[in-house]
């Protein structure tokens, strides 16, 4: 049999090209509707498990989806803005602690989620590295932007600005890195975790600049009226928020109108948050709430209506995949009908000349099946966060 | 060792040809032309002496051993280890380089394994044939001459007692067909091995020790021209 497999092995290595392209129409075939399920299923089950995990998210009017995706995977391009201020009357309904989340502003790929505290405790995240933020500018960062950015405690991360155009839009700041998170296997290890207020000083509504009470600064105030100082543009601004420089930080206006993205309400139990959803649906037209777990489920149907589509459609390639392959076997095997003939003539057995010819269709489809159950494997293992990473890039 | 045919008789299911045979025995080391017109039966005799075909009556023995009677699986285990099968248009295979084509029916021959030993007597037999510069060459680069040199090296290997040739020298021109039969009736005779050869070309007749005229079933002895 040794001989037989090696004269097999002969042929294929002389017909590599054509059993190459056939090997790969089979795997890829065979392996994209297991994978695309694989995939569908884990991202609805990550999907589900966070909005299990978030039953309730309080955001300005709009789209209920956008809400929910905003606020549980911070992937929404342009927020609606809710102001600070629907924080403090969350807390006053007294059914649930608020936390709150302004999710605008990134650092290259990654999301910069201005938060309070509370969202560590609540998602349960722990630190790796370093210690939680404590001061103004400190940035906590996930796992995963640590590794892709190579970030570690001690060193810096900068915001992007929106646009490199805007001459007077937001402005990079710098901010040290002082905690990695641990691994937790959810957006959170995608994003970049500042205090609320330092999402304000990157909007440009708080920031530092130079004493302008020192001496040095005397030829660059134009006018005092008061407690105002009116200076011109050559006073030095901060982009580094520093213990040296922490107290010339301020922030113009009230912070109650200041914006935020979202607010996470925390109900103690089902009542208090059966009793605030209530609340909010009946008595406030000018705020949504939404239950994410049915939004993500209504989304999870069209996207699972979508794969049904897609795994039909390349059953069918799969099909004609497979008519093709079967009819390059048949013609192969035409093409071989004079070297059956000379082995049967020199003496070789029915059952040699079976396993020779068979052995093409044999390898074709052994290595077919390794190939795509390697896949297989590797989408279970990796594919999601594959296709994550593809999704930032 | 010789090959005797007795009382063979054969014919096609449809009944136009019939194949008789009284009696023709070659002796170890001859080397026999089988000859006449198109029809007359010459590959008929050689299928029949291979065991591809079977007669309604008669026997053939292969010293002294009646393969006949043998069925099919022992007749194919008696072509694969004891006759040399050479073929009018070599029907090498093309996947294959010239040693493993060399090597092509001792990998199908039971029992037989490739050792360096066998090995060395292929390269032996190609190096008798000029052919050993060749050894890895893809047979799709070999010339007509040297790819039926490929298939005599194929058909000497296990040392068979009998090599059936059909118009071995059919599809060569002709320089190449002179020197490849004369090395092929070299080599079996040099190994004592019986001959048998199918061919129209009469002018290499004088090549073989006798020519049998399948038209008149007659045994003639012609001397070998040198």
């Amino acid at each position: 049999m040794g001989d037989l497999f090696y004269l097999g092995a002969r042929y294929i290595s002389h017909h590599r090209v054509k059993l190459l392209v056939l090997t790969f129409a089979i795997t890829l075939v065979s392996w994209l509707p297991v994978a695309i399920q694989i995939i569908v299923d884990q991202t609805a089950e990550q999907l589900l498990k966070r909005a299990e995990d978030t039953p309730l998210v309080i955001g300005a009017p709009g789209s209920p989806l956008e809400l929910s995706l905003g606020s549980l995977y911070f992937r929404a391009k342009t927020p609606a803005r809710l102001e600070y201020s629907e924080l403090k009357k969350v807390e006053a309904t007294g059914y649930a602690r608020a936390i709150p989340l302004y999710y605008r502003f990134r650092a290259q790929d990654y999301p910069i989620v201005g938060t309070s505290p509370d969202y560590f405790s609540y998602r349960g995240l722990q630190l790796a590295n370093g210690r939680p933020a404590a001061l103004l500018g400190e940035a906590v960062i996930g796992n995963k932007v640590a590794e892709a950015m190579s970030l570690g405690v001690g060193d810096h991360i900068i915001s992007s600005p929106e646009s490199v155009f805007d001459l007077a839009g937001v402005y990079p700041l710098k901010m040290p890195v002082v905690g990695v998170l641990a691994p937790s296997l959810s957006p959170d290890d995608e994003a970049v975790f500042v205090d609320v207020k330092t999402t304000w000083v990157i909007q440009g509504l708080g920031h530092g600049h130079q004493d302008l009470n020192k001496r040095e600064a005397i030829g660059q105030v134009i006018k005092r009226e008061g407690d105002n100082l009116v200076a011109n543009a050559s006073v030095r601004q901060f982009n580094t928020i520093t213990s040296d420089n922490l107290d010339s930080f301020h922030f113009h206006g009230e912070s109650a109108g200041f914006p935020i993205s979202a607010i996470i309400p925390v109900a103690p139990d089902d009542k208090s948050a059966a009793l605030l959803l209530g609340h909010f649906q009946e008595e406030r037209e000018d705020v949504q709430i939404v239950r994410s777990q049915r939004v993500i489920s209504q989304l999870l149907d069209t996207v699972f209506t979508v794969r049904d589509y897609i795994v039909v459609g390349i059953a069918v390639v799969a099909i004609a995949t497979a008519t093709v392959a079967l009819l390059v076997f048949y013609l192969s095997l035409r093409l071989r009908s004079g070297e059956r003939f000379t082995l049967a003539r020199i003496g070789a057995s029915r059952l040699q000349v079976q396993v020779l010819m068979a052995t093409e269709v044999i390898c074709v489809l052994l290595i077919s099946a390794v190939l795509a159950t390697v896949l297989i494997f590797l989408t279970r293992q990796y594919g999601i966060s594959m296709m994550q990473q593809l999704l930032l890039t | 060792m010789s090959l005797e045919i007795e009382g063979v008789r054969f014919a096609y299911d449809n009944g136009g040809f019939v194949l008789s045979v009284p009696h023709l025995k070659l002796l170890p080391g001859e080397s026999v032309a089988l000859v006449g017109p198109s029809g007359s039966g010459k590959t008929t005799l050689l299928n029949l002496v291979a065991g591809i075909l079977s007669p309604e009556q008669g026997t053939i023995s292969l010293d002294g051993q009646v393969i006949t009677g043998l069925g099919v699986r022992q007749h194919r285990r008696h072509r694969l280890c004891r006759m040399g099968m050479i073929f009018q248009s070599f029907e090498l295979l093309e996947y294959l380089d010239l040693r493993d084509n060399v090597l092509l029916q001792a990998r199908l021959a039971p029992g037989v394994r490739i050792t360096p030993q066998l090995e060395q007597q292929a390269q032996d037999i190609v190096a008798e044939l000029g052919l050993l510069d060749k050894w890895r060459r893809p047979v799709t680069e070999l010339s007509q001459g040297e790819r039926q040199r490929v298939a005599v090296s194929r058909a000497l290997l296990l040392d068979p007692p009998l090599v059936l040739a059909d118009e071995p020298t059919g599809n060569l021109d002709p320089d190449n067909k002179r020197a490849v039969l004369d090395q092929l009736i070299a080599l079996c005779a040099g190994g004592n091995r019986i001959l048998l050869t199918v061919t129209h070309d009469h002018s290499l007749l004088p090549a073989f020790d006798r020519v049998v005229d399948m038209s008149e079933l007659l045994v003639q002895e012609v001397a070998r021209d040198g």
